[in-house]
């Protein structure tokens, strides 16, 4: 018999449901009863984003796009902040996204326009981010002739969205636009790319809304089989070393309040992934903080010797698991994550869950109330164990020999300043897993950053577009030396329009993650990673002046005793952006760690000495 | 092994990118192709054959079915599917050779579409262990060309891919 391997659709349930209602109902509302309003395909752009509730997009403008960006202009309901270089724009829409849920919007033009949005994409690619990316393309009778800033983008971004759209008919505009939304936003969000020629923009059609959305195979599963749900909470009331593994699918689905919930009630302990920093409070006692390459050893060693694995919405990272076939050897793995092509693609599952984290979790609370009357949960052994790590081993560093700045020190004292309610945005390195581990995450979407892709220069651009998506809260990006100078010339783009974004550089002078590589599995050959930016160098360049030359307040920082009062100065300040230029030791490592290619049991509580842990 | 997947696709620009892309990027080399239309207006029929393990496999049924414009994915069980490719076989011939050539293709039968002094063009239509054969037989006689067709597959019995994919 054949075998089926996707649900037999009915059908094709995709259409407006998911699309907010239209803000200005007067035009969609019309075009049921009276002939529809013929607009340019610019317009219909236009009016397709004002209609899905868009109310701020990043872009830079180009030939091909110019159509649209001349509609752009005369909106009165979309704020559009132009950015100094298209990443940024992509970035940007990411930390927008990121930091509320929402759908981000990154605009280009053809040809180095859209491939400088490239990166941006594939981040989001990898951390699900939903995100819409509108491109210009050149006019379609040109296409394919090698015109004036050509290039193939969706055949480009293939292998980097969820999915992409050619437009070349001005009347497939409104329709596109909304698939494309709702496929970013919808199931496992995702970038979504709409290449619009630029004919295309140009002519004109009847706007019909809401379009008809034709899409017969998408249909993401929100709603898991209680079958597997029961089997889940009786594997979870029998377990004597269960663990939740929570993933960023937990941050993605708004899931919180009901992790929160699940979590109280069974009293397992929980470790949240790096994507998942804020998806449970880190002040609460089951809290083990981040597993992986640098995780908490508590963390570590209890998804080591976890009897029953409970991944919500994660995906077996290598950076989490370390080596697969070494990673958790005696746990059962219950696996809920709302994309089926993530069940057992590094690990077998042995329940497998597919489902939205939301609907999945508050099932599974209800099915173990259930499941508890039957089996009475102990667990006390297990966290004897693990409080035994925790007072063993917590998070923790020791002051540089070279007598400059502790990076740890800063970064904790920005947090414990600045306090839960900010947004914190980071680069990738060094700054970022400490930034990860020194900073207590208390709620949701408060933590940004680059986790699968691993994306340097994300820090500021993704600041910006959280500052511009919430206003009202204080918005820190946690930046590298080497990161700041990748994308700082968004710091142009927050001064003019008035975007108070705070930057703390985490300046060590190099490529400090590398560095540390090179320091440990390289016999100390420092390759090319010096940056010539901090204690003892040329400083080039200058980040204090660098500030200045932008609008933004400098201030640097090489004491102890000035970190507090810098910090509070930049939170005071928000009449422009502010960078503070903390010179800090280029000797300080990331610690815990697990060496790249080796089980998690050989996790290193600091260098050369690894935590005690049970022989199999 | 080989796989037989058999997947009905919407007929989208670029959908053979996206669908051949994510073989290339597991590294998955497609032993065969074939693409069509279906009975449904806008939706295509894919046939390929792979040769990857089971649980490769399953990870890029499961990829593939991600894809916005696959809307079904089935893996074909060899003994309840119908298998068929098509080959045309430009062979060389002379005086001594023809009568024997004749015979194979009758053989097999198989048919000659084209005839010249110094060659022959052969149509085969069958499984592929038919039309391998026919190849060894034709070979010592100098094969000058060929043109095959991907594998044509169809599941036995009354039962359709397409039904139930529009079903209210």
């Amino acid at each position: 018999m054949p075998t089926e391997s996707k649900p037999v659709p009915t059908k094709p349930k995709v259409t407006d449901s998911l699309v907010p209602p239209k803000k200005t109902a007067g035009t969609a509302k019309a075009a049921s009863t009276a002939k529809p309003e013929i607009l340019t395909g610019s317009g219909a752009i236009l009016r397709s984003l004002e209609n899905l509730g868009i109310k701020e997009v990043f872009g830079l403008p180009g030939g091909a796009i110019m159509p649209f960006y001349d509609e752009l202009m005369s909106s009165t309901t979309i704020r559009h902040i132009l950015v100094r270089h298209e990443q940024g724009a992509g970035h940007a829409a990411e930390g927008y996204a990121s930091s509320t849920g929402k759908v981000g919007v990154a605009i280009a033009t053809s040809g180095p326009g859209a491939t400088n949005l490239v990166t941006a994409i594939a981040d989001a690619h990898m951390d699900s981010v939903p995100l819409l990316a509108i491109t210009g393309q050149v006019f379609s009778t040109s296409m394919g002739t090698d015109a004036f800033q050509e290039v193939d983008i969706v055949g480009i971004a293939m292998p980097i969205t969820k999915h992409s759209f050619l437009v070349t008919k001005a009347e497939d505009i409104p329709a596109t636009i909304a698939a494309a939304y709702l496929i970013a936003s919808s199931g496992r969000p995702g970038p979504v790319l709409v290449d619009v020629t630029k004919d295309a923009q140009q002519n004109s059609a009847p706007f019909v809304w809401p379009p008809t959305i034709d899409l017969p195979g998408y249909r993401p599963v929100t709603k898991a089989h209680g079958k597997q749900i029961q089997a889940a909470a009786k594997l979870i009331a029998e377990a004597k070393r269960p663990v939740f593994y929570v993933g960023g699918g937990v941050i993605r689905a708004e899931a919180s309040k009901e992790l929160f919930a699940l979590v109280e009630k069974t009293g397992v302990p929980v470790v949240t992934t790096l994507m998942a920093r804020g998806a449970f409070p880190d002040s609460h006692k089951q809290h083990l903080g981040m597993p992986g390459m640098h995780g908490t050893v508590p963390a570590v060693l209890a998804l080591q010797e976890a009897d029953v694995l409970i991944a919500l919405g994660a995906r077996f990272d290598d950076r989490v698991t370390g080596k697969p076939s070494e990673f958790a050897p005696d746990a059962t793995v219950i696996h809920v994550d709302v994309d089926p092509a993530e069940i057992s693609k590094i690990r077998v599952a042995d329940v497998p869950i597919v489902g939205d984290a939301k609907d999945v979790i508050a099932d599974l609370t209800s099915a173990y109330a259930d499941a508890v009357k039957k089996v009475t949960p102990d667990i006390s052994a297990w966290w004897k164990r693990l409080d035994e790590l925790k007072a063993r081993f917590p998070l923790g560093y020791d002051e540089p020999e070279d007598g400059l700045l502790s990076p740890q020190y800063v970064i904790e004292r920005i947090g414990a300043i600045t306090g839960p309610e900010a947004i914190y945005a980071a680069g990738v390195g060094q700054h970022q897993m400490w930034a990860a581990q020194y900073i207590k995450y208390e709620r949701p979407n408060a933590w940004l950053n680059s986790g699968g892709a691993g994306t340097m220069g994300y820090g500021v651009p993704a600041a910006m577009g959280a500052k511009v998506a919430n206003p009202d809260r204080t918005v820190w990006a946690i930046d590298g030396d080497g990161c700041f100078q990748m994308t700082n010339q968004e710091l142009a783009t927050c001064t003019i329009n008035d975007i108070p974004i705070k930057v703390a550089i985490i300046n060590n002078s190099s490529l400090g993650m590398v560095r540390q590589w090179q320091t440990l599995f390289y016999n100390g050959r420092h390759s090319f990673t010096d940056l010539n930016t901090g204690h003892d160098t040329v400083m080039i360049p200058d980040f204090v002046k660098l500030a200045e030359a932008y609008g933004a307040l400098g201030i640097r920082v090489t004491k102890k005793e000035e970190v507090d009062a810098a910090i509070t100065l930049a939170n005071e300040t928000n009449d422009r952006p502010v960078v503070i230029d903390f010179i800090v030791s280029a000797d300080a490592m990331v610690w815990p760690m697990v060496p790249q290619g080796v089980g998690n049991s050989s996790v290193q509580y600091a260098r050369e000495k690894a935590p005690e842990w049970e022989e199999e | 092994m080989s796989h037989v997947l058999s997947m009905l696709v919407e007929d989208k620009p670029g959908l053979l990118t996206r669908v051949a892309g994510l073989f290339a990027r597991r590294g998955f080399n497609i032993e065969s192709l074939a693409v069509g239309k279906s009975e449904i207006p806008g939706l295509s029929r894919i046939t390929v054959v792979v040769d990857v393990e089971q649980g490769p496999l399953e990870q890029v049924t499961k990829q593939l079915n991600k894809l916005i414009n696959v809307i079904k994915i089935v893996e074909l069980d060899p003994a309840q599917t119908v298998e068929r490719e098509h080959l045309l076989i430009k062979v060389k011939v002379d005086n001594t050779t023809r009568s024997q050539i004749l015979e194979a293709t009758n053989l097999f039968r198989a048919r000659i579409v084209d005839v010249s002094t110094d060659a022959l063009v052969i149509e085969v239509t069958g499984d592929t262990a038919k039309t391998q054969a026919l190849l060894r037989v034709l070979e010592p006689y100098g094969i000058r060309e060929i043109a095959q067709s991907g594998l044509l597959a169809m599941g036995r019995g009354p039962k359709s891919i397409t039904e139930r994919v529009y079903k209210n």
